[in-house]
């Protein structure tokens, strides 16, 4: 049983885009706010702090969520992957990112790492998705630049059969996504 | 908007998360999918000074199936039950209700039971367990296991018959065989809390049981034979609705009448196929 | 462009890759503080007293502000309608919106200072608050500020033609009101400030993701009691979203540091949603009387518009824009020489009202394309026909309306046919009779409107009288400023005078300046953070009033072509050619007649670096050239107060087809069809992303967003499951057409495109919800609860 008093900072150790590290949070400590003012890693943005907009969704084991509804110790020795590691080493974007560079998806910006990382769990889970399902899983997020049809066509194109083969990330021991079901 | 401050314990058995609920009662929270819980925690509207993090507790993430219960632990999220192979089969509104439950992102965190532990009166889940004619189980030190219908659990707007000192461990829908289904809803956005929900299970000769959730601080569940459109249009007239932001009680109202007699026929044709 | 592979932006590998730097994102020093803002709870009251002893001595606490603190060490802030009100950054003895910030913590992280603010303890005395604007104006309301004694703050009636004769002799009037709601379109990001004050120097550094006018600094630099340069503001390489709400940021930059000033410290404050819907900026609710006097066959000879805009608690600068930024254009695309207008500005204690995209436009459509789809149905006309009846005629450009626009091209009966051409408007017609036919609730809308870009800094003048005007010196005209630069090794960079929040002005800046120097866009790095203590600014720079296409654009494409021309200068000599026999492309520059004769760009340009002994007689070295573009049509009022508020004028039809479900009571936009004419398109794939942004702020603010209160001033909208910004689900597809009349007043022929649907598209969808339900009023946004009262009342819900 993990214990943390109120006023305790405690070391919180997890696996972050593939490196595993830890840094200090006491337990009311978000985890939106500890991977962007903790670990350092702000691509992952804060828009509501209530669950809606859902741009501060990251992977934990694999599963989509939001950040800004977890408390970092919730995410005590779990694997965390943001948006900073879909990009390869040399910065190249991955398919679902160009996909979305092609179609004109973003704007301002700010609403697109948490839709790549609801899509990167979603397309891992079910790669051909219909474009009904595509509007229902983007549905979860708000953009306020696009009105939403170049994201609509980024997810296609990065959906379609000839990204066969294309897996947006590889699973890991700690995987705990659901199959998908419609 | 950030939460004030809580001690945090994630017990990795229910005897041990119900020994913490014995021992912090009123002053404790139980944190499962926090789909609900920490916006409230994050807006200030709630105090609480320990948060028991139940997400971890092995023997509350199962979906078992006991014949003619399907018993959903607290640990269970509403996605994974939706990826449950016999999910369609066994339980086939709760499958046509959690694709209105929240958004795929709140359901891979939020859970079955957190749901149901919430009480908010138009939420589909508490209102399909509700017209299912399911249970809740709780457990405690002091009262061990206990086990209401559904009826009996949630009283009114988020208020439920659940003890200070107990853990909901599952909630368990019966399986009816059979019987027709059918489930619908009118929310302002996709994704939203429903203005009003609709569910209704009808057998082969017609008579239904329906559901509503919007009309009255908690699902309410009535037998209906017959001239569905007449008996809904005057169930309605005495639940009487209520008042908020996007609906006015006549629009409740006026939207079960519209629409709680597609639901039936629905369930009905269901049956029939 | 049709067909063409989409432009890659310059501004995404960053942005996808979670490398953008937005406020939030970029370090802070050591030490520095974090803030939380303490919100009246009270629409209207009185602050009795303020006990923060409990706080201060909370451990992480380093200090509370009040109203007291904000008077003794700060102005109020500057306004643009002199009226005896006073306003601070904090509020000083009275409340007058649920919101308003009464009381500043600082304290060592955020969460500290928000338990803090729990210990602070402070006592109102409510007052009666006053919300309806019309309620507002009347004799016995309560007063928001006493000593204006008025609500009503400003009151000016222009009369343009012989409106009193156009009415006498008219067929018909024909009158209605309408009512243009309260909303914002709520960045994904939120204000953001980070203030450090130097005691050494008594000056200020601040970063905050402001997105101008920069007219605010000096008002912020006044406020806080230092000059100018005392003031240096940076904005962030990025921005998320801000479609006008970011410019309310600036009672946040002094009330930062006045925090940083007193605490010794650096102080960083990230306003959360919450505060941001309940406070951060609406644009303003307005109340609409419009009257025509029409011929029988629907030809308008005389319009009369009394406008009363809602502004909320305070007339905060550049208030009341959006009442005179359209005011030139206030006839809209109609060809009508007898005016009336009457502008009226009412406080009430909400929430401060300021920039919005559209920006006074969709309030003033909402009146004008209602009002035109009223004058078809009372006189039994086709609307179609009454608009096209009453369209300025393309012969007549360039046209000078009523109120002293000067619009620049157009040919907007050519692009209302194509738009219904193509069989459009026949399939629309086809769907309505079938679904009529089928007992369905189905109507058609249109909607033509005029698209201002690039603001006259000017208009906001017309507010007072001529003689008023003389006394406080002329204001007029629009400043736009790049820089192209060159490097040692003769890489070109480029600077310009916007803030970023989205609109790929990157992208297009290298595009602009890359094909005078017959470079690639990916040979131009573009930089766009600003910075006032080093960078090139006017009081116009900020991204804003759609000024880039034919502002900013066009003095990067001045800078380039002074480069370009100095490079000419510069290569002649080594090539020993003509500069006239020079051109620049692929990368090389070289002798027009011998191609062969070529060097490779970046040697040349490096020259006046490395010799600048060398450069031809009397030339300046080609480091840096700065555009500047201030077009001379943007004239100050006439004497008589006529006023081209804006330098580009664009055009935009709009049709749809609704269906309402009889069920639920919501509205389904079956079909949607926009046409726009903004010139020459600069770069068509950025233009549809505009368009398409704009349009689903269209919907929202037809159908779902509101910012809602009750009698008592409480306010119902204050998250965002409250507060309904669409989702995908609720967007319905459009289908976006072109039709191009280059504006012959700019270089580049581009007009201003990005707020166009945000005033077409509310009133487009009204009016087919009048039409579907052969209703006169459609409040709006049209929810199934208005729909559900409607039908209520008619006696068929």
């Amino acid at each position: 049983m993990r214990r943390v008093s109120k006023d305790q900072k405690t070391r919180i150790a997890l696996t972050l885009n593939g490196r595993k590290l830890a840094a200090e949070a006491e337990p009311r400590m978000l985890l939106s706010d500890f991977l962007r003012h903790g670990l350092g890693l702000t691509g992952t943005h804060v828009g509501c702090e209530h669950g809606v907009c859902g741009c501060c969704t990251v992977l934990i084991d694999g599963v989509a969520q939001r950040s800004c509804l977890t408390l970092a110790v919730q995410a005590e020795g779990r694997e965390v992957r943001t948006v900073e590691s879909l990009a390869g080493a040399d910065g190249k974007l991955n398919a679902l990112q160009q996909a979305f560079r092609n179609n004109h998806a973003l704007q301002c910006g700010f609403c697109t790492p948490g839709i790549l990382m609801s899509f990167t769990d979603f397309l891992a889970r079910n790669p051909h998705p219909s474009e009904a399902e595509i509007r229902e899983v983007l549905s979860g997020h708000l953009c306020r630049c696009t009105g939403y049809a170049g994201i609509v066509a980024a997810i296609k194109e990065a959906s379609s059969p000839k990204q066969v083969g294309i897996m947006y990330l590889t699973s890991t021991q700690s995987d705990r996504r659901e199959p998908f079901s419609a | 908007m950030k939460p004030r401050p809580f001690d945090y314990v994630r017990p990795d058995t229910v005897e041990e998360a119900i020994a913490l609920l014995a021992e912090y009662g009123d002053d404790a929270r139980i944190l499962a999918g926090g789909q609900s819980l920490v916006p409230m925690l994050n807006l200030r509207l709630i105090e609480t000074r320990v948060l028991i993090d139940i997400s971890r507790v092995a023997e509350l993430d199962v979906i078992g199936d006991r014949g003619n219960l399907i018993e959903v632990g607290a640990a269970v999220t509403q996605n994974k039950l939706m990826a449950w192979p016999q999910l369609k089969q066994k339980l086939p509104l709760v499958a046509a209700a959690l694709p209105f439950v929240g958004h795929f992102q709140t359901r891979n965190k939020g859970t079955v039971c957190g749901s149901v532990a919430h009480a908010d009166p138009s939420s589909e889940l508490p209102l399909v367990l509700a017209v299912l004619g399911g249970e809740v189980v709780l457990r405690s030190q002091q009262r061990g296991t206990r086990v209401l219908a559904a009826e009996a659990f949630q009283q009114d707007m988020l208020t439920t018959a659940r003890a200070a000192d107990e853990l909901i461990t599952a909630v368990r829908f019966p399986v009816i065989e059979g019987k027709g289904v059918a489930f619908n809803e009118v929310a302002r956005r996709h994704g939203d809390f429903a203005i009003v929900a609709i569910a209704a299970v009808a057998d082969a000769r017609g008579a239904a049981q329906l559901g509503v959730g919007g009309l009255s601080g908690r699902p309410v569940v009535r037998a209906i034979d017959g001239d569905a459109a007449a008996a809904v249009a005057a169930w309605a007239e005495e639940l009487e609705g209520y008042e908020d932001l996007h609906a006015s009680a006549a629009l409740r109202r006026d939207l079960v009448k519209n629409l709680a007699p597609d639901v039936i026929a629905e369930a009905i044709e269901k049956c029939a196929a | 462009m049709a067909g063409a592979q989409k432009t890659l932006r310059k501004e995404d590998p960053a942005l996808l890759s979670g490398r953008g730097r937005y406020a939030d994102d970029l370090p802070v020093p050591v030490g520095t503080l974090h803030a939380h803002v303490i919100r009246s709870p009270h629409a209207h009251a009185d602050i009795v007293s303020i006990d923060a002893s409990a706080a201060l001595a909370h451990d992480g606490v380093w200090a509370v502000l009040t109203g007291d603190d904000v008077r003794n060490m700060s102005e109020p802030f500057l306004a643009a309608v002199k009226t005896p009100v006073t306003q601070w950054s904090l509020a000083v003895e009275r409340v007058r919106y649920v919101g308003e910030p009464v009381a500043l913590v600082v304290a060592e992280s955020r969460y500290i200072a928000e338990d803090a603010a729990e210990l602070v303890a402070i006592a109102y005395a409510p007052l009666e608050a006053i919300l309806d604007p019309v309620a507002a104006c009347e004799k016995s309301a309560p007063l928001i500020h006493p000593q204006a004694e008025t609500n009503e703050v400003s009151v000016r009636k222009f009369c343009y033609g012989d409106t009193e004769a156009a009415f006498a002799k008219a067929d018909r009037r024909i009158a209605m009101t309408t009512e243009f709601p309260r909303l914002s379109f709520t960045p994904i990001e939120c204000y953001v400030v980070v203030a450090t004050h130097n005691a050494a120097e008594n000056s200020y550094d601040v970063l905050a993701n402001f997105q101008g006018p920069f007219s605010m600094h000096p008002v912020m630099a006044r406020a806080l009691r230092v000059a100018g340069p005392k003031l240096r503001l940076r904005i962030p390489p990025d921005s998320g979203g801000s479609f006008g709400i970011k410019l309310s940021v600036f009672p946040y930059v002094v009330l930062m540091g006045l925090a940083a000033k007193i605490t010794g410290r650096p102080v960083k404050w990230v306003e959360d949603r919450i505060e941001h819907l309940v406070s951060a900026s609406s644009g303003p609710n307005r109340v609409t009387t419009a009257e025509a006097a029409v011929t029988k066959d629907g030809r308008i000879l005389g319009l009369r518009l009394d406008q009363l805009e809602d502004y909320g608690a305070f007339l905060r600068a550049p208030m009341p824009g959006p009442l005179y930024r359209m005011h030139g254009a206030v006839t809209g695309a109609y060809d009508v020489a007898n005016v009336e207008v009457v502008n009226r500005v009412v406080l009430t204690n909400k929430m401060p009202s300021s920039l919005i995209r559209g920006f006074g436009g969709p309030q003033l459509y909402l009146a004008l394309e209602r009002l035109m789809q009223r004058i078809a149905v009372e006189l039994k006309l086709d609307p179609l026909d009454v608009i096209c009846r009453n369209l300025v005629p393309a012969a007549k450009f360039p046209y000078k309306t009523a109120a002293g626009a000067l619009y620049d091209s157009g040919d907007y009966l050519r692009a209302v046919e194509i738009a219904t051409g193509g069989g459009r408007l026949e399939e629309l017609k086809r769907k309505r009779a079938a679904a009529r036919a089928a007992g369905k609730k189905y109507g058609i809308g249109f909607a033509v409107i005029v698209e201002p870009a690039m603001s006259n800094m000017g208009y906001l003048s017309t507010v007072m009288n001529a003689q008023a005007r003389e006394k406080a010196g002329p204001k007029n005209g629009a400043v736009s400023m790049a820089r192209v630069n060159i490097d040692p090794l003769g890489a070109v960079s480029v600077t310009a005078d916007v803030t970023v929040q989205g609109q790929s002005h990157e992208t297009v800046l290298a595009e602009i300046v890359s094909r005078e120097l017959g470079l690639k866009p990916d040979d131009v790095e573009v930089v766009l953070e600003i910075d006032t203590a080093k960078d090139q600014w006017s009081i116009a720079a900020g991204t804003y009033s759609s000024r880039f296409a034919s502002g900013t654009a066009v003095a990067a494409h001045l800078a380039a072509v002074q480069m370009r021309d100095k490079l000419k200068g510069i290569a002649a000599r080594q090539l020993n050619v003509l500069p006239e026999d020079v051109e620049l492309a692929q990368g090389k520059i070289r002798s027009r007649s011998n191609p062969d004769n070529a060097l490779p760009f970046g040697r040349v340009a490096a020259t006046s670096h490395w010799s600048p002994v060398m450069l031809p007689e009397s030339m300046a070295p080609a480091l840096s050239e700065t555009g500047v573009w201030s077009p001379q049509e943007l004239e100050p009022p006439s004497h008589d107060d006529r006023i081209n508020t804006s330098f580009t004028y664009g055009f935009v039809f709009d049709m749809c087809g609704v269906e309402i479900d009889p069920k639920t009571y919501q509205v389904r936009v079956d079909r949607y069809v926009s046409m726009h004419d903004a010139g020459r398109i600069l770069n068509a794939t950025i233009a549809e992303g505009q368009i398409r942004g704009a349009f689903a702020q269209g919907v929202a603010a037809a159908l779902y967003e509101e910012f809602t209160y009750n009698e008592e001033g409480a306010f119902l909208s204050g998250t965002f499951a409250d507060y309904l910004v669409p989702t995908v689900s609720e967007i319905p597809p459009v289908e976006i057409l072109h039709h191009s009349s280059p504006s012959p007043f700019t270089p580049l022929g581009a007009k201003g495109l990005a707020e166009g649907n945000c005033m077409s598209t509310p009133v487009c969808i009204a009016n087919a919800i009048a039409d579907a339900l052969g209703v006169a009023d459609v409040p709006l946004p049209a929810t199934p609860r208005r729909i559900h009262a409607m039908l209520a009342e008619s006696g068929k819900p």
